[in-house]
């Protein structure tokens, strides 16, 4: 009797509430009924797409919604909580089971779930469900997606929503309703609006000659959209992967326009980066975790650091007795990569090891025209810059820059003026070695930090250098940047293996026009 | 007046070279398979067919050391990429390997089980003919040097040179891997091809065709000194090395480097395609790994460590290395890796002429002090 | 673009690799005119600074013809021009009448019948003496001749006619490495008399000789004039007077005077050159 008359009270003060209180019958065929009679109370809970319903679903699919006789209730923290009142329960009960559900009851409660998070208090969350639904959208979400657009705040994601719903009604018997959301949907930059636009050019399909005609024009503006957007994202992931051939590349430009090393193991100076990353990870796990999130950016110095510390022993032990031999050069820094690759094995594993990315380093930003970016090649972008700009400091503002050049353009003119000739190279080589370093942080990033991962880029920056010219820093870079928005183009075109077979015949083709385009070696005592 | 062909084959070796030589044959030709084919397995001076197998493998090994020693230590063109010639060659004869498969493979079909595996119905043009051994064996010499002609053609006449020559031939074996590596190339893409049956009809395992096949090499090994040295002792050879030191002073002398060092060039590829020819059977695999980079400079080292412009150098060097990888390979697998490095590092700072430049000179040193 | 895609040093692609050293009878060089080698309006610049600037010369058949000029006059760099190593951005230069040098490659210009002598000497130092002069020997250039050419008694001999010419006849089995400073010039200039040239360019060929050497090179290319053409250029004033009967001052890439060494000697300008200002 009592706890009638609260229920009464409860439910007066549900709809105050905006819903605090659920339909108890709902909650208990929700508990209690058949497969078929929980999907409909999944799908009725959906639709109220309250909150506390959100709650209750939530618990279901976590195999946390328990049954205690008449009680239906879940457990937040140590509380009980009673699903249908949404009050705690003391005492707690004390046996109970969970409700039980078979794979067909889930796949309706995911669906109800993802729907709901249209609902979520969260825009970013929101926004995501939205986008999730324009490439997946199905006609029985009707109901919920009308009433997620009225009660949208935030004019994009209720766009996006609109859009859902055209897409929905697309299908709809009414060609008036057709011939809307054909209009609305000139503003998708979804594939799947594309798919369904095109569907109804087909007269077997939509008998509307009116319609037909707006699908056409909608269908051209979405084709549109979608091709730049493609061609934007391609133009990206271009610059993104010159940015990290750049990377590569620099340090190599460096070292080969001051001594003219050709430096075979410089990718094994990128993997010296990325492990010393990968320590850094480590070290922060183990002693400082609450800075963990940093452990990037104190990565940058110690990769630095180690990887000029290992090119300044290359160079003192090996390099330097070897100078003005260019193919013995080439073969004994080829033996040290092997070295190199070797100690990575036997101190790591020969396996890839794990490098988490930071938080502000993970997901994506979007941007219009469909655009979605992930951070981490934008930071490597940024990153590469940043590297870029030191580099041209260090080599036209500094002292040491000054000395570089001088010895560069005549060694022994350089040696008679007072330049250390010897400490520069070493200086130079290690400072080369480092950049590389960094390149390796980059790397660690985005792609598997393995023993063999140095061996993948020395072809390509090498063809950076070669197309650039060497001791041409800009060269470089503009090589880096061209070649890789060309690669991804390519890509999209003839897929990865053959576009990276094409611009390698391309490099090829373009040292035979232009050997001196290459190591721009000037002067009269090329071949005498 | 013409010197007869005998007597300038005799003048190819001084004594201690034919020495060498006869010493070659009777241990490769005569004695090993002898062991092999005359001795029962319990004797022990029994040669293994697993010896027979490793030897003969580095037997094409050593015809690739003398093919590039041709053109590096004696046309001063370092090439790292060799190791695509190689494996044309060893392509091109394993088209025939895998046609001979017959209906034996795993699919009991017409196809490469690869081709089946793709669905694919019929061979594609370029397979035609291989059924037959003779053609493809045409194959074996005129793919490697159809790519070595064009490649060598436009980079000699572009007159590239030192590293940036090195560096291209180093991205062709890498494009050229890359694309072995594709399925839709119909080379088998990833696996390449094995299970090979048998060679004009007799099973490739019996002994009689692994000894026939390891003389075979030897032969090759023999007639690959053979015409080298005939190259370099000849004014070509002259001209060559002439390039190597001072290009221009011989084109001012109306040579034009051009032919010489693409006539060099191709004979160096359809010598390394031959040996692949050879090796593909012998080992019962082929696949586009053959055509790393990291292979082909690889075949630098063994002739560096052999010593350069010596041509039985690089065969030494070629059976050094590759002894000592097998043998490393077994005991310290770790340590491979290390031991290859250093001998990259050490043969360049301290072996200049390797390990026949190192015997000579402590040769003469005994010589003055005595 | 950026100053290296120029093409300098490079000569032109596909300039008739068909006629490339042929065998070819220089006595089919065209010289009704008397002329051998015609330059017209050369000019060379590298990366904008003018190396020959309108350089217009011509030399006669027969002649010795002594080029003098201060450091970086363009001396050496004239000699590129003729010999094919560096292409003019414009002008004409004609061996004989008919022979268009600026569209032909080195070996093809060498294989016509034009020597040269570098200015550091440059000889095949890994090769002995007689090798370097055997592969000098005018014979066909060609791969398929050197495939089978022997070292029969007619290179021998002329192969020691060359030494003994040479002064280095013990020397035949020497490493050209070995040899010194003035042995080497020798060997080149030993190089260019087997290549039997209508005309020789020579640079520098007595630096680093002794005097008695340069009085030996004096004579040797006297006894040459008359059945090739000679063009020397020197800094030795000394050897210049004793061998030239003409002498062409050239300064900042152009021709500044010509004549006999005493006329030039006494013009103003230089004098001027010479002097300094
Ligand atoms: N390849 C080149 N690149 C740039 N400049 C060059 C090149 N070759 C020659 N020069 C320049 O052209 C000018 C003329 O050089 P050239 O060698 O012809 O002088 P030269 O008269 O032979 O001098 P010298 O008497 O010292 O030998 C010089 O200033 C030189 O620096
Ligand atoms: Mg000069």
């Amino acid at each position: 009797m009592m706890t009638k008359f609260l229920m009464l009270l409860m439910l007066l003060g549900g709809s105050l509430m905006a819903g605090a209180t659920l339909d108890a019958a709902l909650i208990h065929t929700l508990a209690n009924g058949e497969s078929d009679e929980k999907i409909r109370a999944i799908q009725d809970l959906g639709a109220l797409a309250t909150p506390e319903a959100v709650l209750v679903l939530k618990s279901l699919s976590d195999d946390a919604l328990f049954v205690d006789g008449e009680h239906v209730f879940y457990l937040n923290g140590d509380q009980a909580i009673d699903a249908v009142t949404g009050l705690a329960l003391t005492p707690i009960p004390e046996s109970s089971d969970n409700v039980v559900i078979n794979n067909r009851v889930r796949s309706e409660l995911n669906t109800a779930l993802s729907s709901l998070k249209l609902f979520d208090p969260k825009p970013s969350v929101r926004r995501k469900a939205a986008e999730a639904l324009l490439n997946d959208v199905s006609p029985d979400m009707l109901p919920v997606l009308t009433k997620a657009v009225a009660q949208e705040t935030d004019a994009g994601i209720r766009e996006l929503l609109l859009l859902a719903v055209a897409q929905i009604n697309l299908g709809s018997p009414e060609a008036s309703l057709r011939l809307s959301a054909v209009q609305a949907l000139e503003n998708s930059s979804s594939p799947n609006a594309r798919n369904l636009l095109t569907i109804l050019l087909d007269p077997a399909h939509e008998p509307v000659e009116a319609v037909r005609r707006a699908a056409q024009a909608s269908l051209k503006s979405v084709d549109n959209r979608l091709a730049l957007s493609d061609a934007l994202a391609r133009i990206f992931s271009g610059i993104s992967l010159g940015s990290i051939l750049m990377l590569a590349a620099l340090g190599l430009a460096i070292t080969y326009g001051v001594m003219g090393v050709i430096n075979m193991a410089h990718g094994e100076l990128l993997m010296v980066g990325a492990y010393a990353t990968y320590v850094t990870q480590g070290w922060f796990r183990l002693h400082w975790p609450q800075a963990l999130e940093g452990y990037v950016l104190a990565a940058i110095p110690v990769a630095f650091l180690s990887a000029a510390l290992v090119g300044v022993i290359l160079e003192r032990t090996v390099i330097r007795w070897l100078y003005g031999r260019p193919l013995e050069t080439l073969l004994a820094t080829w033996g040290l990569s092997l070295g190199l690759i070797q100690c990575a094995r036997l101190m790591f594993g020969a396996q890839n090891v794990e490098l988490t990315n930071p938080s502000w380093m993970s997901g994506r930003v979007a941007l219009p025209w469909g655009l979605s970016l992930p951070w981490n090649r934008i930071d490597i972008i940024l990153f590469s810059l940043f590297v870029l700009a030191l580099v041209w400091v260090l080599m036209n503002k500094t002292r040491l820059g000054l000395f570089v050049r001088a010895v560069t353009q005549n060694r022994a003119m350089a040696g008679c003026m007072g330049v250390p000739t010897g400490l520069i190279d070493t200086v130079a080589f290690g400072l080369g070695a480092g950049i590389a370093g960094l390149g390796g942080v980059a790397l660690s990033q985005i792609s598997n930090v393995g023993p063999d991962m140095g061996q993948g880029y020395i072809v390509d920056s090498f063809m950076v250098v070669v197309l650039g010219g060497v001791g041409q820093l800009a060269g470089a870079v503009w090589a880096a940047l061209g070649l890789g928005i060309l690669s991804k183009f390519l890509e999209g075109w003839v897929g990865a293996v053959i576009a990276k077979i094409i611009l390698l015949v391309f490099v090829i083709i373009f040292i035979q026009r232009r050997p001196q385009g290459l190591f721009a070696l000037k002067g009269r005592f090329v071949d005498n | 007046m013409r010197t007869p062909l005998l007597f300038r084959t005799l003048a190819l070796f001084d004594t201690t070279g034919w020495i060498a030589t006869g010493l070659f044959v009777a241990i490769m030709l005569v004695l090993l398979p002898l062991l092999h084919l005359a001795l029962p397995e319990q004797s022990p001076f029994y040669v293994s067919s697993y010896v027979i197998a490793l030897l003969g493998k580095i037997l094409c090994y050593a015809i690739v050391a003398v093919a590039m020693d041709l053109i590096w230590g004696y046309g001063g063109i370092l090439s790292l990429g060799h190791g695509v010639f190689f494996a044309l060659g060893g392509y091109a004869f394993g088209m025939y390997l895998m046609r001979a498969i017959g209906h034996d493979g795993v699919y009991q079909s017409d196809l490469a089980d690869f081709m089946v595996f793709l669905d694919w119905k019929a061979y594609p043009w370029y397979w035609s003919g291989t059924e037959y051994i003779l053609w493809s064996l045409v194959l074996v010499v005129a793919v490697p040097a159809f790519l070595a002609i064009t490649f060598g053609f436009f980079a000699f006449r572009s007159r590239i040179k030192g590293v940036y020559f090195s560096i291209i031939t180093q991205a062709m074996t890498y494009a050229f891997m890359l694309l072995f590596f594709r399925n839709e190339t119909g080379f088998g893409g990833n696996n390449g091809f094995t299970d090979f049956k048998r060679i004009l009809g007799i099973p490739i395992t019996s002994p009689g065709m692994r000894v026939g096949l390891f003389m075979l090499s030897g032969l090759t090994l023999l007639m690959t000194l053979l015409l080298c040295r005939y190259l370099v002792t000849s004014k070509f050879g002259r001209v060559l090395t002439a390039i190597r030191d001072a290009e221009s002073r011989v084109m001012f002398l109306g040579y034009n480097p051009l032919w010489y060092k693409l006539t060099a060039w191709t004979i160096s590829a359809v010598l390394c395609g031959i040996a692949g020819a050879l090796y593909v059977p012998q080992v019962g695999i082929i696949n586009p790994s053959e055509m790393s980079p990291a292979n082909s400079i690889e075949i630098a080292i063994w002739v560096a460590v052999g010593g350069r412009a010596t041509l039985w150098g690089p065969v030494l060097g070629a059976f050094i290395v590759n002894l000592a990888k097998s043998y490393f390979s077994v005991a310290f697998p770790d340590y491979w890796l290390f031991f290859l490095g250093s001998l990259f590092v050490v043969v360049t700072l301290f072996l200049p002429d390797g390990v026949l430049g190192l015997w000579k000179r402590l040769r003469s040193r005994v010589r003055r002090r005595t | 673009m950026p100053p290296w895609f120029k093409k300098k040093q490079q000569r032109g692609f596909g300039s008739g690799d068909a006629g490339y050293a042929r065998l070819v009878d220089n006595s089919a060089v065209d010289l009704s005119h008397g002329v051998i080698l015609y330059l017209e309006d050369i000019t060379v610049s590298f990366d904008g600074f003018k190396a020959l600037d309108r350089l217009t010369l011509s030399i006669d058949d027969g002649e010795l013809r002594c080029i003098i000029g201060p450091n970086g006059a363009g001396k050496t760099t004239m000699m590129d021009c003729i010999t094919g190593k560096t292409r003019p951005d414009s002008g004409s230069a004609y061996f004989g009448q008919a022979m268009d040098l600026t569209r032909m490659t080195e070996p093809e210009i060498a294989a016509m019948g034009i020597g040269r002598k570098f200015q550091k000497p440059t000889v095949f130092e890994r090769h002995s003496v007689f090798e370097n002069l055997e592969l000098a020997l005018k014979r066909d250039k060609r791969v398929r001749y050197s495939l089978v050419a022997q070292v029969d008694d007619e290179v021998r001999d002329r192969v020691s006619d060359t030494l003994q010419r040479i002064r280095l006849e013990g020397e035949a089995e020497r490493m050209a490495g070995l040899l010194s400073h003035g042995q080497k010039q020798w060997l080149e200039i030993g190089m260019l008399l087997m290549q039997e040239p209508r005309l020789l360019l020579l640079d520098e060929p007595v630096a680093g000789m002794t005097d008695d050497e340069t009085e030996r090179t004096a004579e040797l290319f006297q006894s040459l004039a008359g059945q090739h053409s000679l063009v020397v250029v020197e800094h030795d004033m000394a050897f210049v007077a004793s061998i030239a009967s003409i002498v062409t001052v050239l300064h900042e890439g152009r021709v500044l005077a010509e004549g006999t060494l005493d006329k030039v000697q006494n013009e103003p300008q230089v004098i001027e050159v010479y002097l300094g200002r």
